[in-house]
């Protein structure tokens, strides 16, 4: 194993080890190759928020484009030239007056890494995980968004063959802003829902 | 079964060990039917290295807030959606939305 990556071994943490070995193994039983890996790492750092923020935008903008984005999220990704294939479905929730909405995945990390890459730590953490469906108001207070009296709060929790995203509100005040601005105040955080954009 | 959307459903209180696709918190309680998502393969058989075949009905099953934690923080209207397959769904009696 540490034939790959000699100069990793003083700081490597055990769960890195572990991969590693893990990684090695395969590669020596010939199961993965090392391009494979490569391609795989390639595939995973293509991708970021600022995907979904130009999804976001465009559906800001565009109305055509926000039904599209709202009843067929791979289709709207692929339209912008993204690469959104994944077996897992793609969907978008849209945020109103009256509804917000928080992502989280309960049983392990689950989030559409095809569109925006890896999640952040915090969402696979044990206290996301069980905080945002028990209390995701409190959740949202820490993050620095309180979820106006009059708004439902809803949780999508990500079970299964769904990827979810959440189409954000435009802010007030942003009727001059260019798609590509707009796009600038769309952050990850907003695209789980424990937040929103601000001007 | 199969369901419709609307439809008021329970989620199996069953201790099935091993890969499961349906939280903990949400075994036993009741809800309601938004949509059927589509027929996927199994992940409790892909989990095993099997085909998951025949696939199965994936349904976003919707729960009140306060129908899952006695002492919910939020608003009484909130709610939450989770992807629930039919074989661990039955006909229940869950309040909606």
């Amino acid at each position: 194993m540490s034939d790959h990556h000699p100069h990793e071994e003083t700081t490597m943490s055990p769960y890195a080890a572990r991969i590693r070995a893990i990684e090695g193994l395969l590669l020596e039983k010939g199961v993965l190759t090392e391009p494979e890996v490569q391609d795989s790492i390639a595939y995973m750092e293509a991708r970021s928020p600022a995907n979904g923020a130009r999804l976001v935008a465009r559906a800001w903008v565009d109305e055509d484009f926000e039904e599209l984005l709202l009843s067929d999220a791979k289709a709207a990704a692929s339209q912008l030239g993204m690469e959104p294939e994944h077996p897992a479905e793609f969907v978008v929730v849209k945020n109103t007056p009256g509804v917000h909405n928080l992502i989280v995945c309960t049983l392990c990390s689950c989030y559409p890494r095809a569109v925006l890459g890896r999640p952040p730590d915090w969402y696979k953490s044990f206290a996301y995980r069980s905080r945002a469906v028990r209390e995701p108001r409190a959740v949202m207070r820490e993050f620095g968004f309180e979820p106006p009296e009059d708004v439902e709060v809803v949780v999508h929790d990500s079970t299964a063959d769904v990827r979810y995203m959440v189409l954000p509100m435009r802010p007030s005040g942003t009727e001059d802003l260019g798609e590509e601005e707009l796009a600038s105040l769309v952050t990850r955080d907003s695209l789980v829902g424990v937040n929103v954009p601000r001007l | 079964m199969t369901f419709e959307p609307g439809d008021r459903v329970r989620v199996l209180p069953s201790a099935k060990p091993g890969h499961v696709r349906t939280p903990g918190y949400l075994k036993g309680k009741s809800g309601w039917i938004e949509y059927m998502i589509g027929e996927f393969p199994n992940p409790e058989e892909l989990a095993y290295g099997h085909s998951g075949l025949p696939e199965r009905p994936l349904y976003k099953v919707g729960f009140l807030q306060p129908d899952l934690w006695d002492d919910y923080e939020g608003h009484a209207e909130d709610y939450l959606y989770a992807d629930v397959y039919e074989h661990w769904l039955e006909p229940g009696e869950g309040g909606t939305k």
